[in-house]
Parts: C-alpha cells; sequence; structure tokens
C-alpha cells in the first residue's frame, strides 16, 4: 500500500531540503559578494550584505595581475584528460569485474578503495622524485597521469556499480549473435550504461578540476591550473579577502556552469540503481 | 551527436593535448616562486623595467606562505629545478646554506653595495659568513597602538614599555560596551603565527627553548610566567576567540577601530596607517615590542629574502634579478611612483638614512626595532641555537607547530598552562632525542 504523505510533511520536507541548500550554498554566495566589495567592506563588522557600493575592481586587479585564461586552459585540459584516461582504463576494468568475476574480485576492488586512504603527502616525494626523473615536472601531462591515477579507484568503483546493474544476459545473448569483445563493450554494454558513464565522466571531472594537493606541488609557471591561480590570492599576511573571493568566483565559474546544465545527468547517474 | 562520437571526439582531443601536453617546455626565462603579500606583488609589477633593461623575462608562480613553504622545500631536496630563484626566509637560509643547496651570493656587483645591507638581516640570512639569500624587505615587531584610546584612558605610552605596563594599559583601554579590547595578539596555532609570537615573548620573560645540551625548557617558572601573563592579559583585555586569531584577523580588528594595542610585524604599520583601508588610519602611535627588565625586548626578526637553488641553469640571469630586486635603485624607483610609505623596509641602511624615509611616521621605530633584535644572542640564558622567534634547525617548524597547537588549547581553556607546558616539554624532547641531538 502506498505510503500517504500529509501535506504538512511536505511542507516539513521542503523547508528542510531548502535550509540544507541554502547552508552548502552559502559560502559559494558569500564568496561571489565579497568579491564584488572593497577590501575594507569585506572585513566589515557587522558583515555587509547587501548596502555596500558594488565594484568590479577585483576583477580588474586579477586579470591584470594574473593570465586567468592560461590558468584556465590548463585546468580544462589537466581535468579533462585525465576524466577521459581514466574512463579508456576503468570500463574494461569494471566490465571484466563486473561480467568475469574471479574470486579476488571484491578484494581487489577494496585495494583499489584503500589506496585512497593514503594521506597524498605520504607520497610526496616519492612522486616528485619520479617525475624529476622523467623530467614531468610542471607539464600537463604528468599531472594527467597522477590525477587519472588518483581517481581511478573511484571511477572503477562507479562504473563498476553500473554495470553490475546491467543484466548479463543481455551482454550473453550479444554474444550467442557472434558480438566480438570489443563490439559487446562498445555497442551493447556502453550504450545501455551511458547514465553512468556520464555521471562517472562528470563526477571525476570535477574531482579533477579541484585536485588542489598536486597541481600545487607538481607544477611551476607552465601546467598550473586554477587552483594555484587561486592560491596566488592566499596570504597570511595581508588583507587581500575581496580579490581572493574574485580569484575564487573566477575558478570556480566553469564547472558551476557545467554542474548546473549537467545536474539531470548527474543526478540520473548517481541514482541509477538506486531502486529496483 | 551520438554518445559514441562524443566519445571518441573527447579521447582524441585528450590524446592529443596530451601529446602537446608532455612536450611543456621550460621557455628561457627565469621562474619566481614567491609570496602574496603587497611589496612582493608591487615587485611584480615592475618586473618590466628589469626585463627591458636585461632582455630576461620572468615567469612568476605566487603562493601563499605555507603552501611556498612546502613547494620550494620538495624542490629543493629532490632537485626539481623548477624554480630559479626562491623567495625564502631568515629560518630557512641559513639551514639550506649549510646543505649546500644555495648558491653563495658572494660576488654580488659594487654597485650592488652588499655593505649597505642592515646587518641583522645580512647576519640572518648568511651561513659561516657567507650570504645566502638577499633581502627583499625585512620586518620585527613592535606595538602600533590607538593614540586617542591611551589619551582617554589617561596614559602615556613610553617609547620602549614593559609587559606590566602593557597589561595595565589593555585593561585601561578595554571597553567592552563599546567592542573594544585593551590588546589584540596572536594566539593562532602554527610555528609562523602565535608560536612565533610567544616565543619572542618568553626571551623578554627570561625562558629559552632549549639550553646549551639541547634539553627542552618548558618546565621552568620562565615559560609558565610567560603563558599565564599572556592568558589573564588576553582573557582581560583582549578580542573573544583570540587562540584563533593570527596576523589577518588581528589586522581587521585593529583596522575597524576594535584594538587599544597590537603587538605584531612591523609592516603592519603601512597597513594600519592607510587611510585607504583603516579607519583609525591618523589615531596610530608605534613603541618597541615590550619586556620585563631582564635585557630582552619581545620583538622578533624576519626577512623575506631572495635565493638561488644550487640545481638552476640560470644562475647568471637569477643572480642579475636579485641585484635589481633588492638595489637602491629599485627602492628609488618604488618612491618615484608610490611614495616612500610602499618601499621594501627593513633591508638597506641607506633607506633609513634618506631624509624623504625618514619623515614616514613608522621609519625611525621600525629601525629601532629591526637594531633591537639579534638572532644571535635572542635568550637571557645562553642558548645553543641561532634566531629569535624560530631556533634555526630543520626539527623546529614541525616540534613548534605541535606545540602551538597545545598553547593554542591553553588558551582556549581546554587545557590548563601546566598540561601545555608538560606536554610541550615530552614533545620536544621526544623529537629531539629522535633527531640525534639528546
Amino acid at each position: 500500500m502506498a505510503r500517504t504523505v500529509t501535506t504538512q510533511r511536505k511542507i516539513l520536507t521542503t523547508a528542510a531540503a531548502w535550509t540544507i541548500c541554502l547552508i552548502i550554498f552559502f559560502p559559494i554566495y558569500w564568496t561571489i559578494l565579497t568579491s564584488f566589495k572593497t577590501e575594507a567592506q569585506a572585513i566589515n563588522d557587522p558583515p555587509l550584505f547587501f548596502a555596500f557600493d558594488w565594484t568590479l575592481e577585483n576583477y580588474a586587479i586579477v586579470q591584470e595581475r594574473s593570465d586567468y585564461m592560461k590558468f584556465l586552459r590548463n585546468s580544462v585540459i589537466i581535468a579533462g584528460g585525465s576524466t577521459i584516461l581514466g574512463i579508456l582504463i576503468a570500463i574494461p576494468a569494471a566490465w571484466s569485474m563486473a561480467f568475469v568475476p574471479s574470486r579476488r574480485t571484491k578484494d581487489i576492488l577494496l585495494w583499489m578503495l584503500s589506496t585512497k586512504m593514503l594521506p597524498a603527502v605520504g607520497v610526496l616525494y616519492p612522486i616528485s622524485l619520479i617525475f624529476v626523473r622523467f623530467d614531468l615536472l610542471d607539464t600537463r601531462g604528468g599531472l594527467m597521469v597522477v590525477i587519472m591515477l588518483i581517481n581511478l579507484p573511484i571511477i572503477v568503483w562507479m562504473l563498476y556499480t553500473y554495470f553490475k546493474e546491467i543484466p548479463g544476459e543481455i551482454l550473453e545473448a550479444s554474444r550467442m549473435d557472434g558480438a566480438t569483445l570489443k563490439e559487446e563493450l562498445l555497442y551493447v554494454l556502453t550504450p545501455m550504461a551511458i547514465p553512468g558513464i556520464a555521471s562517472t565522466l562528470l563526477l571525476n571531472f570535477i574531482l579533477a578540476w579541484n585536485e588542489a594537493f598536486w597541481t600545487l606541488n607538481l607544477t611551476a609557471a607552465n601546467a598550473a591550473p586554477l587552483t594555484a591561480f587561486i592560491a596566488s590570492y592566499s596570504s597570511p599576511e595581508g588583507l587581500f579577502f575581496a580579490k581572493l573571493s574574485a580569484a575564487s568566483t573566477m575558478a570556480i565559474a566553469p564547472i558551476l556552469i557545467l554542474g548546473w546544465f549537467s545536474q539531470k545527468q548527474l543526478v540520473r547517474g548517481l541514482t541509477f540503481g538506486a531502486v529496483k | 551527436m551520438s554518445f559514441k562520437s562524443t566519445l571518441c571526439a573527447a579521447t582524441a582531443l585528450s590524446l592529443i593535448t596530451a601529446g602537446g601536453a608532455f612536450a611543456d617546455g621550460h621557455a628561457k626565462t627565469i621562474t619566481i616562486a614567491t609570496v602574496n603579500n603587497g611589496d612582493m606583488i608591487r615587485m611584480q609589477g615592475y618586473t618590466d623595467h628589469f626585463t627591458e633593461a636585461t632582455g630576461i623575462s620572468v615567469e612568476w608562480v605566487t603562493l601563499e606562505e605555507n603552501v611556498l613553504r612546502q613547494r620550494v622545500t620538495t624542490d629543493i631536496t629532490t632537485k626539481g629545478g623548477a624554480f630559479d630563484i626562491m623567495t625564502i626566509g631568515m629560518y630557512e637560509t641559513p639551514i639550506w646554506g649549510a646543505n649546500g643547496w644555495l648558491v653563495a651570493l658572494d660576488d654580488l656587483s659594487d654597485d650592488y653595495d652588499v655593505q649597505d645591507l642592515l646587518p641583522a638581516m645580512a647576519g640572518g640570512l648568511s651561513h659561516d659568513g657567507k650570504l645566502f639569500a638577499a633581502p627583499f624587505y625585512g620586518e620585527s615587531s613592535m606595538i602600533m597602538y590607538r593614540a586617542d584610546l591611551m589619551e582617554k584612558a589617561g596614559l602615556e605610552m613610553p617609547d620602549a614599555p614593559t609587559w606590566e605596563f602593557i597589561g595595565q594599559a589593555a585593561a585601561a583601554m578595554t571597553d567592552r560596551d563599546n567592542e573594544i579590547n585593551g590588546i589584540c595578539l596572536r594566539g593562532k596555532a602554527g610555528w609562523g603565527e602565535g608560536g612565533a609570537f610567544i616565543t619572542a615573548m618568553s626571551n623578554s620573560f627570561g625562558a629559552r627553548w632549549f639550553d646549551e645540551d639541547w634539553n627542552a625548557q618548558f618546565d621552568t617558572d620562565a615559560w609558565a610566567n610567560t603563558l599565564t601573563f599572556y592568558k589573564d592579559m588576553m582573557d582581560a583585555a583582549g578580542p573573544t576567540g583570540y587562540a584563533t586569531n593570527g596576523f589577518n584577523e588581528n589586522l581587521s580588528l585593529f583596522q575597524q577601530g576594535k584594538c587599544g594595542m597590537w603587538i605584531d610585524a612591523t609592516v603592519a604599520a603601512s597597513f594600519v596607517t592607510n587611510p585607504n583601508d583603516s579607519t583609525v588610519a591618523d589615531k596610530v602611535g608605534f613603541a618597541l615590542a615590550p619586556d620585563t627588565g631582564l635585557g630582552k625586548r619581545s620583538n622578533w626578526l624576519w626577512a623575506w629574502a631572495l635565493a638561488i637553488p644550487a640545481g638552476t641553469q640560470q644562475q647568471a640571469e637569477a643572480k642579475q634579478f636579485i641585484e635589481w630586486a633588492t638595489s637602491k635603485d629599485y627602492i628609488e624607483l618604488v618612491a618615484a611612483n608610490e611614495g616612500w610609505a610602499n618601499v621594501p623596509p627593513g633591508a638597506r641602511t641607506s633607506l633609513y638614512e634618506n631624509p624623504n624615509y625618514q619623515a614616514v611616521p613608522f621609519a625611525k621605530m621600525t629601525l629601532d626595532s629591526i637594531l633591537s633584535a639579534d638572532p644571535n644572542d635572542s635568550t637571557v640564558d645562553p642558548s645553543p641555537y641561532v634566531g629569535i622567534q624560530f631556533a634555526a634547525i630543520p626539527e623546529f617548524a614541525g616540534i613548534a607547530t605541535e606545540v602551538s597547537q597545545e598553547f593554542s588549547a591553553a588558551y582556549a581553556g581546554q587545557q590548563t598552562i601546566a598540561v601545555a607546558l608538560e606536554k610541550a616539554q615530552a614533545i620536544t624532547n621526544e623529537a629531539m632525542e629522535a633527531a640525534g641531538y639528546r
């Protein structure tokens, strides 16, 4: 029997959802608002919400001081490249784990996930030395590989979960119809898993976009992405909050827009398989 | 477009960009890692002058101080060679110089006039008498106070006050109804934040980090007196949540007129007297950091300096830049364009002999503060280390960060001062033993 949802319960649920959304969104809202203030207004006590002279001065200063487009280009290439490389490796891996599991598949999956538990700084020196040895420091290619490897466990796990929802009988039927492994992956599995693959792509693109530890430690002037752009406006000795906010707004704008337009796909993919 | 086509196109694009990405080359320019503060940002704006004069291009990598420290340390220890010039401080320079990680600046041109560098700065940036980094700007710490509130409290700030006077003045200036705190001081955990302040303060109370055999000294009365005085004064006259306040938080409070006194870096003087940012710009007075009559004041000494990592392929170009950026001519260039109050302070003797600079309100007190700080003799009782607000040994940053966390917890009332000191003693002795000092 379907559960009856009362109007009062609906109102409460909606109010709770809005409250949580506002709490989550407030830091972003405040960052954007601060970016239009002067440095003095940014630290004003009590805080200024709307009653201040809005200025674009911070954006002008940030544009003048930094080559935003260079950082943006690096972010797009590094995040995009690492995500696609990861997907290319993860699809066959997840396929084999989902449809041709061995006795150790679950152990391997857990081991892959356990690598995420190691603090990144624990491998800073080995990775740095490898980068120095192979002349990869401050290159976008080197960063793509590192970020791809960092996110690979999540990509494999996500795809594995989605693939498990696909009935194996369909793949078997395609094999009986004479499909090769390549055809099975490309023409049968992939189209059915599009929502899952798309949401994995998006989520990993966002993770790669926001990755700060490695992008700050393995870059200098050439391959630095937007995380380094933001870091260049942070200062423990001087009040530059308005400029920092302008830089942050410019750095998050592309990913916010991407997230906004792809939210339907993202939610559909993330809830894929949640209800049977 | 089908998903497959999109995926194929994206993959192709990714591989093409990856191919190009691996081929990123290091252009024939010098790359400089630096911190984000007013003077450094100003220098970036004048880089074109250097490029025009020499034909050498400059790429800047600007990072937050702690991130920069981690980044350049990794680079220099792995011989990464990502940077041709690094901005480092007085803590790193002698250690890195001793390890052979930096190029000695012992062949600077006659025009540079190395003898003009303030002796305290040159000394702190040298190892075995060799200069390893050129000071871009230097700082000490001093008292910045609201002259109007001091007058209202019926007190007069001496040029060289004692902590006893500061305690009395803080109580007298506190006006909770009007949100005015008598005194604002750093309490935030971190060796360069609250750790630096309390270490410098402890020197004036006769405390030290180590005795001559590298034994921790937190079990002494001098340390207990330091922390007790600090906490009592801040509880009575400091801002709410002072245990998490660092430089920026106190600067913000002072600029909004919510601090009667603030003891911090001398570079803050140009911020609090800038009418564009500060609501109390015309009401600020300056005095030397306080003492207790034991012969040491509680001011520190620091310099942000430019150094050349030993692995750079562009040593000559890097040296040219350092000579330009830390020269008398650069100071003149900034003064001509932005006024004398905005030139990088604390590096050259000639700056303080310049009548134009002497007219800047905080110039004399800054110089007096710098001159009264001696990193080679910072404690009342003898100590085996160099440094005032730090001990110039590689282990110090890690130890002091942990110790300052214990102190901050005590300021916040999460533990007693006695417990914090007990933990500090154990942390320090354990780390020094592991490092082979004891």
